[in-house]
């Protein structure tokens, strides 16, 4: 069956897609309340901003095109990111040959997902932001955020490559499960399809910054607890709140589950669904609290090793805070 | 089931046997003709392959039976990542080193795997597949190439697998299970990759030029599989797709 073919079926259930592509609007609709959600609300700097929360709780519906769009906003973070690879000092060969496998990958990510939006009858591809949009010294555009060197600092460069490849990986798993992609067998497998090749970029990331940058052989490299600096190729823990934990523990936290995205044929929300956005040191799936009590040939296992075997999914909200940490103060793409 | 046509009739052919049929040769029909075991082989020609091999592990239908074919996966895994333990090639790793630091992982990480679905199906009110006995005599584990070899085949099968039977589940917490899981697994896919070259991590032996992972229905995954799996543990994995 023709996959373009497909999704115009699909749009046709949706007729409020401009609406929903409409952020200015949707970010007025939510200005009231605005004092009870400052207080309420715990500001680190990756989750900052109030109209985030607002915007997060009002993703209700999202239809496929919706869903491939916020993708395509992510892999053209990553591309723009991956692009920039070009000024780093002290690292290795083989390190920056990776860091160019993965820049086309992420380039071939984003063409992908224009095409299949573009196949939606009446879909709005999100435009090309360009490079100018980002400022991934955390910043907001001063190029003066908390890595400021991140261009030629190949140390503070992973660190930020990592977050980012781990941020996608769990932005993928949050949105499978949803109403409009389940329905859609198509959508769902190529989601999965790029979602299992972000996994393995951040392993391969984790590698290169447990070996250090300069390392040519980074297969080679050890772990150390706590797995901040020199962690493994999967999350253990929270890996003590990641890279730079100040402001990259919230890749590692828990998102929010009290949003409107419904789940499955059913239309089930959250954990009603079984979907619940929980940290990575989470050791419970599918109601099933792992230990060598509920699995009797664990015994002896390193406890490390149950939230190791899981990753976790996020929802769209938490993942939008984090990735407008590295959009210039003013652009809306992510709220 | 068995169909009696005449000899030189092609039995009507369904889709999934066509690659099975095998027409009877003129030479053959003489020596089958009036001897029972001929009489037997006959009626084998026109039957499924579950006919031919009685004792393939059928994994069911609908959410359950993906749940036992991820299941049947992983207990494949987690016996190789056991049985390589007691090779020569894992014994003989530095204490501390990066590759029995990763194995070790791998064990742990599939052992629960594997035992987590067996819970999850149960807690589905479905019953497990039984206990598959493998077959690992194509297995070097005093070898460090046949080993990491092997583990980086499983581990990339298991990502196509899992990637392939998203479709297939109908219940969303059992997707978002399956996501959690393939994540990890491609991970490990990535680093094993990694040791067996540097760089390979992603390869086009795994992605199409698209930068996407290729996914496997189960009937392909299954065809790679089996040839782990002993005699009587075969998957059969017809239920699911």
């Amino acid at each position: 069956m023709n996959f373009f073919q497909i999704l115009s079926e699909i749009e046709k259930v949706d007729p409020e897609v401009y609406e929903r592509l409409d952020s200015r609007r949707r970010v007025f609709k939510h200005m009231s309340g605005v004092g009870q959600k400052l207080a309420a609300a715990a500001l680190p700097m990756f989750v900052g901003s109030v109209l985030n929360k607002a915007y997060a709780q009002t993703n209700s519906g999202l239809a496929v095109q919706d869903v491939l769009n916020f993708a395509l906003k992510l892999e053209y973070l990553e591309m723009y990111f991956y692009q920039q690879r070009t000024g780093l000092q002290n690292i290795s060969v083989n390190n920056m040959a990776a860091l160019a496998t993965i820049a086309s990958d992420e380039l071939n990510h984003v063409n992908f997902l224009k095409t299949a939006i573009g196949g939606i009858s009446g879909a709005v591809v999100f435009s090309d932001p360009t490079v100018n949009a980002y400022d991934f010294s955390g910043g907001k555009g001063t190029g003066a955020g908390p890595f400021s060197d991140w261009k030629s600092n190949p140390a503070t460069y992973l660190a930020l490559a990592e977050s980012l490849e781990d941020t996608g990986v769990r932005a993928y798993k949050g949105a499978a499960p949803l109403t409009s992609v389940m329905a859609n067998k198509t959508v769902l497998t190529a989601a999965l399809n790029i979602h299992s090749i972000e996994a393995r970029h951040a392993s391969h990331i984790r590698a290169m910054r447990r070996a250090g940058a300069s390392n040519n052989t980074p297969s080679q490299g050890v772990p150390a607890s706590p797995y901040d600096a020199k962690p493994k190729s999967w999350i253990s823990g929270t890996d003590n709140g990641g890279a730079a934990a100040m402001y990259t523990a919230p890749v590692y936290g828990a998102g929010n589950d009290t949003g409107t995205a419904t789940y499955g044929a059913s239309n089930q929300t959250g954990s009603a669904a079984g979907v619940t956005f929980v940290a990575e040191s989470n050791i419970t799936q599918g109601g099933v609290a792992l230990s060598s009590t509920t699995l009797p040939n664990t015994a002896n296992f390193p406890a490390s090793a149950f939230s190791e075997a899981f990753d976790e999914g996020l929802d769209v909200g938490t993942v939008s805070a984090i990735a407008k940490t590295f959009v210039v103060a003013g652009n809306t793409m992510f709220g | 089931m068995s169909t009696n046509l005449p000899l030189g009739t092609p039995p009507p052919v369904a889709a999934i046997d066509r690659p099975l049929y095998t027409p009877i040769k003129r030479r053959s029909f003489f020596m089958y003709a009036g001897a029972t075991a001929g009489a037997t082989a006959l009626v084998l020609a026109g039957c499924s392959k579950s006919d031919e091999t009685p004792g393939l592990v059928n994994v069911g239908s609908g959410d359950a039976g993906v749940l036992n074919y991820a299941y049947a996966l992983e207990q494949l895994e987690a016996a190789f990542y056991t049985k390589l333990r007691s090779g020569s090639y894992y014994m003989g790793l530095g204490s501390t080193s990066a590759e029995k630091l990763i194995l070790d992982d791998l064990y742990y990480h599939e052992v629960i795997h594997r035992d987590f679905l067996n819970a999850a199906i149960v807690a589905a009110k479905a019953t497990p597949i039984k206990s598959l006995e493998v077959d690992f005599s194509g297995i070097n584990f005093n070898d460090r190439a046949s080993v990491l070899g092997t583990a980086k085949a499983f581990e990339d099968l298991g990502v196509a697998a899992y990637n392939g039977a998203g479709q297939y589940i109908t219940n969303p917490g059992y997707l978002f299970i399956a996501g959690k899981i393939v994540s990890v697994e491609a991970r490990h896919a990535a680093i094993i990759r990694d040791l067996v070259m540097e760089n390979t991590f992603v390869g086009t032996d795994i992605a199409g030029s698209n930068s996407q992972e290729i996914s496997k229905s189960p009937s392909t995954v299954v065809a790679t599989a089996n040839t782990f799996l002993a005699n009587g543990s075969k998957l059969d994995v017809s239920g699911i797709m």
